[in-house]
């Protein structure tokens, strides 16, 4: 089974994000970035089904700037084959990402597409399920456990409520959860590899593909600030607050 | 001008974020009707009928819908969209699984997640985590949004729509589900409950989870939550998960036990009402946006607390 794991450079988690004060965005302006962490499930498990000779081949594809590049890379040093990276300095939209995986897709013929539910830093949430609709692929959102059966894969999903199960016959589109793995940091020996793994360099027009946005940003805020309350001495007095407030 | 919501149901019951996105809907304007599909559609179409402002309510049923799985949700919703301007779903799992492909299918840039509706192409969504807010223009001719639940009140009951039969489609062959596994609880769901007891990392196991946060969610008729932290460490199912990547929630009283307030966990409870910290940490970043903070051991004011209440 060939997989195909898409990889997004983003704000890094543990960065606090700041607005721009001309409300045009984020300052993205000598932030660390890196691997959207559900991106760097779906490289794990797409790794993991490798070693355990369930996948034969493992394909990063990164769309983004030059510096995406080093997110294919770190991909690469988690164990995945080889990398494509379809270089733009625009803003691209899920829709649009979506359309240029399906080229990727059309071309790499894979069995499974795996990428992270969401990226972190626009919380879209839609690029998984929009591959799978323009390529007419079943899907499974916001995978717990992938397995297995046959020709197809029994997907277990996290749904409000609990688990949900679906049988998908391949080719499917999976869209990873938090508690599938934990991904693995790369070792050295692994990161000085990855240098020689080959990374194909593309761009939007060789896909034939308009990311022209459909969306225009009028304007970003700061979110309305919550101010602290007070610290209270014990569980009395905090029991005595409740009770004024009415909250209990 | 006409909307479509997509209605959210399970076990026979409606949802009562159908009715914030009916709200929201409605901000938008035009004639709003509800598709409520899948199993038990029959049995949940009344009370959709009865939200206020509503047009008329579709009802579609049958084997191939009957967990509503996006292939399928896909197949019914597409071709009625000649007929509707947008269509608006709460930003639950079930809705974020399936509008994405309805929009795809459509050509349309989804917006995900609203929390308000600034005119008919104009919306507002936060992005980071909700360390930013966004206020985005839709180029598109159809409008395909999902709606953040705890932005919008609940529409009203007063409502008398028609109900009109939809034919469920054909099978999907390549997809099917297999089964599932809900968690029974007697408990309000977290993203409706009017008082939510949360616990983290410093609970420190998943014994310790049930033997503090369990009473005093039980005392307080509150739902149960923990931090992605507590859900990594599997001391909580992921189903409890407050925060960016789980629950968006707003109650009344939100109460969180031994949880430092990463931004992330922010994200998912600073619009809620009253917020309580309990932590030994005193710089815990919980303490900015509690309202009502005590700096002690857990494990100690935690049982004291339920036994005062």
């Amino acid at each position: 089974m060939k997989v195909l794991v898409p990889v997004k450079r983003v704000i890094d988690y543990n960065v606090k994000v700041r607005v721009k004060p001309d409300q045009t965005g984020v300052d993205l302006a000598n932030v660390k970035m890196s691997m959207n962490p559900f991106d760097e499930i779906s490289v794990e498990e797409a790794v993991r089904m490798k070693e355990a000779g369930i996948a034969t081949e493992v394909v990063v594809v990164s769309i983004g700037p030059q510096q995406a590049q080093e997110t294919i890379r770190t991909a690469l040093a988690m164990g995945a084959d080889r990398g494509i990276l379809i270089k733009t300095d625009a803003m691209v939209e899920p829709l649009a990402v979506a359309k240029l995986l399906a080229k990727v897709a059309a071309d790499e013929k894979p069995d499974l597409v795996l990428l992270g539910k969401q990226a972190i830093d626009d919380d879209s949430n839609q690029t998984g399920q929009m591959l799978a609709a323009l390529l007419d692929w079943p899907q499974g959102t916001f995978a717990y456990k992938i397995e297995k059966d046959g020709d197809a894969l029994k997907v277990t999903r996290e749904v409000d409520g609990g688990l949900q199960t679906v049988k998908l016959q391949t080719p499917a589109v999976v869209t990873v959860d938090l508690r599938l793995n934990e991904p693995r940091y790369a070792s050295l020996p692994n990161i000085m590899k990855a240098k020689k793994k080959e990374i194909a360099e593309k761009s939007p027009a060789d896909y034939g593909v308009d990311i022209t946005p459909r969306l225009t940003v009028v304007k970003v805020t700061e979110p309305a600030a919550r101010s602290g309350g007070v610290k209270v001495e014990d569980v009395a007095a905090l029991v005595a607050k409740l009770k004024t407030a009415g909250a209990v | 001008m006409a909307v479509l919501v997509i209605a959210e149901h399970a076990h026979g019951a409606l949802s009562d974020a159908t009715h914030k996105v009916v709200t929201a809907a409605l901000k938008f304007g035009g004639d709003v009707d509800v598709l409520v599909a899948g199993e038990n559609a029959g049995a949940v179409a009344p009370a959709a009928a009865r939200i206020s402002g509503v047009r008329k309510v579709l009802k579609a049923e049958g084997e191939t819908l009957r967990k509503q799985t996006a292939e399928a949700m896909e197949a019914l919703v597409v071709p009625l969209m000649a007929g509707y301007d947008a269509v608006f779903i709460a930003a639950t799992t079930t809705g974020k699984n399936i509008a994405p492909r309805i929009a795809a299918k459509l050509d349309v840039m989804q917006l995900s997640e609203i929390v308000e509706v600034v005119d008919q192409s104009t919306f507002v969504r936060p992005i980071y985590a909700g360390n930013a807010i966004m206020t985005v223009k839709s180029s598109d001719a159809k409008k395909v949004i999902t709606v953040r639940g705890t932005a919008f009140p609940a529409a009203g009951n007063d409502g008398s729509a028609s109900v009109e039969d939809l034919a469920a489609p054909a099978a999907q062959s390549r997809s099917e589900f297999v089964s599932e596994e809900m968690v029974k609880s007697d408990r309000p769901e977290l993203t409706a409950a009017k008082r939510i007891v949360s616990g983290g990392r410093a609970l420190g196991s998943s014994d310790k989870f049930k033997e503090v946060i369990i009473p005093l969610a039980d005392k307080l008729g509150a739902a149960v939550g923990a931090s992605r932290a507590a859900v990594d460490a599997g001391y909580a199912p992921n189903d409890y998960q407050v925060g960016q990547t789980g629950k968006i929630v707003a109650p009344e009283l939100y109460i969180a036990v031994g949880i430092s307030g990463a931004i992330q966990h922010l994200a998912g409870m600073k619009d809620s009402k009253i917020i309580v910290a309990i932590n030994k940490d005193e710089e815990a970043p919980i303490f900015q946006v509690a309202d009502y903070g005590l700096v002690g051991d857990l494990f100690v004011a935690v049982p004291e607390l339920t036994r005062s209440l």
